[in-house]
């Protein structure tokens, strides 16, 4: 028991317990921050961070080896250029199809308002603006966590965390 | 009703900033920022605000676990440095210049809650016809300034690089 927890790394039984029910359900709130950004408070950015700190509680419970089978380093910063890009693509469209930089370009009628599919454009660059924050900010979090800045003689060096 | 209940979360936000400076233990010292985000948080909520609250309680917490896990992790746990007289002696008359410029400023302040921009008038009546988002705060920072969050999201990218780049796994010359 006391090998396999090493092995495992992470927090104890009780933590990744709580964290295995919650995680489910927080990413859930997120999607709908997110999602339902044109109607209630919340958005794109607010959304994104939670669902990072979805990723960040799996990676300070269950320790390092889970979060890496999950959203490795690659896919992370593939996300996090995908929403950067997709939030540009959304900007370049309204300048192809009407002439004006950041242009709405979906039509909106007064029959769509309060609907979740009101707003036009807006519903995308939430979604891509929450795809950047969320990789993002992980990241940050990630490279963070698994280097240490050591004094080696007398030179700073930066190595991998044990 | 209002002011009141901000002057006061205010003072108590002076407060932990007095702390979170004075504090010789790292752990305390971020724990007491941490307090000060929430209570700004709560400001927001009692000027209805609750896009910018939201956003203010999750940015607070991940920057706190951010905090708590990078900077207690590593070896320094107290502070035990203590503070030169002239660069003291120096941020006393530099907070007193500012003090007193920034009190000419707010005596010409409009009132609490009268707003002065003419932009907003328009945004708040047409802000449902023009883009069909209900949200108003939304429908500003995703359409009318859509390029400003355009700015923003770039500022996040640049970060992000940076720190891949300066926290890499692997040394350079190591390849």
């Amino acid at each position: 028991m006391n090998d396999e927890k090493k092995i495992s790394g992470g927090m104890s039984e009780v933590v990744k317990t709580v964290c295995n029910i919650l995680e489910g359900f927080i990413f859930v709130f997120g999607c709908y921050i997110v999602l339902y950004g044109q109607l209630s408070p919340g958005g794109g950015f607010a959304g994104g961070v939670i669902l990072a700190a979805v990723f960040i509680l799996i990676m300070l419970a269950f320790g390092k080896e889970r979060i890496l089978k999950i959203m490795p380093r690659k896919r992370g910063a593939f996300i996090e250029a995908l929403g950067a890009l997709a939030f540009l693509a959304v900007a370049w469209a309204g300048l192809y199809v009407s002439g004006i930089f950041f242009k709405n370009f979906i039509p909106t009628t007064a029959a769509s308002h309060f609907n979740l599919m009101s707003g036009g454009t807006i519903l995308i660059c939430n979604i891509a603006i929450a795809l950047k924050v969320m990789a993002g900010l992980f990241l940050v979090f990630f490279v963070l966590s698994i280097t240490r800045v050591v004094l080696e003689g007398d030179k700073l060096k930066m190595v991998k965390k044990q | 009703m209002t002011e009141a209940m901000i002057l006061f979360l205010l003072v108590l936000m002076i407060l932990g900033s007095i702390i979170a400076l004075e504090s010789k233990d790292l752990l305390s010292s971020v724990i007491a920022v941490g307090a000060v985000g929430f209570m700004l948080s709560v400001i927001f909520l009692i000027l209805c605000a609750p896009d910018i609250a939201i956003v203010q309680v999750v940015i607070e917490i991940l920057t706190l676990i951010i905090l708590i896990r990078v900077t207690i992790s590593r070896d320094i746990h107290i502070v035990t440095d203590t503070r030169d007289f002239l660069p003291f002696a120096l941020n006393i008359v530099l907070l007193f210049v500012f003090f007193m410029i920034a009190a000419e400023a707010i005596r010409n302040m409009p009132a609490f809650g009268t707003g002065v921009s003419k932009v907003a008038f328009p945004y708040l009546s047409r802000g449902l016809s023009d883009t069909g988002s209900a949200n108003i705060v939304t429908s500003v920072i995703l359409d009318y300034r859509a390029y400003d969050t355009l700015g923003e999201a770039t500022v996040l990218f640049t970060a992000l690089i940076g720190a891949i780049t300066i926290l890499r796994r692997e040394a350079k010359n190591e390849r």
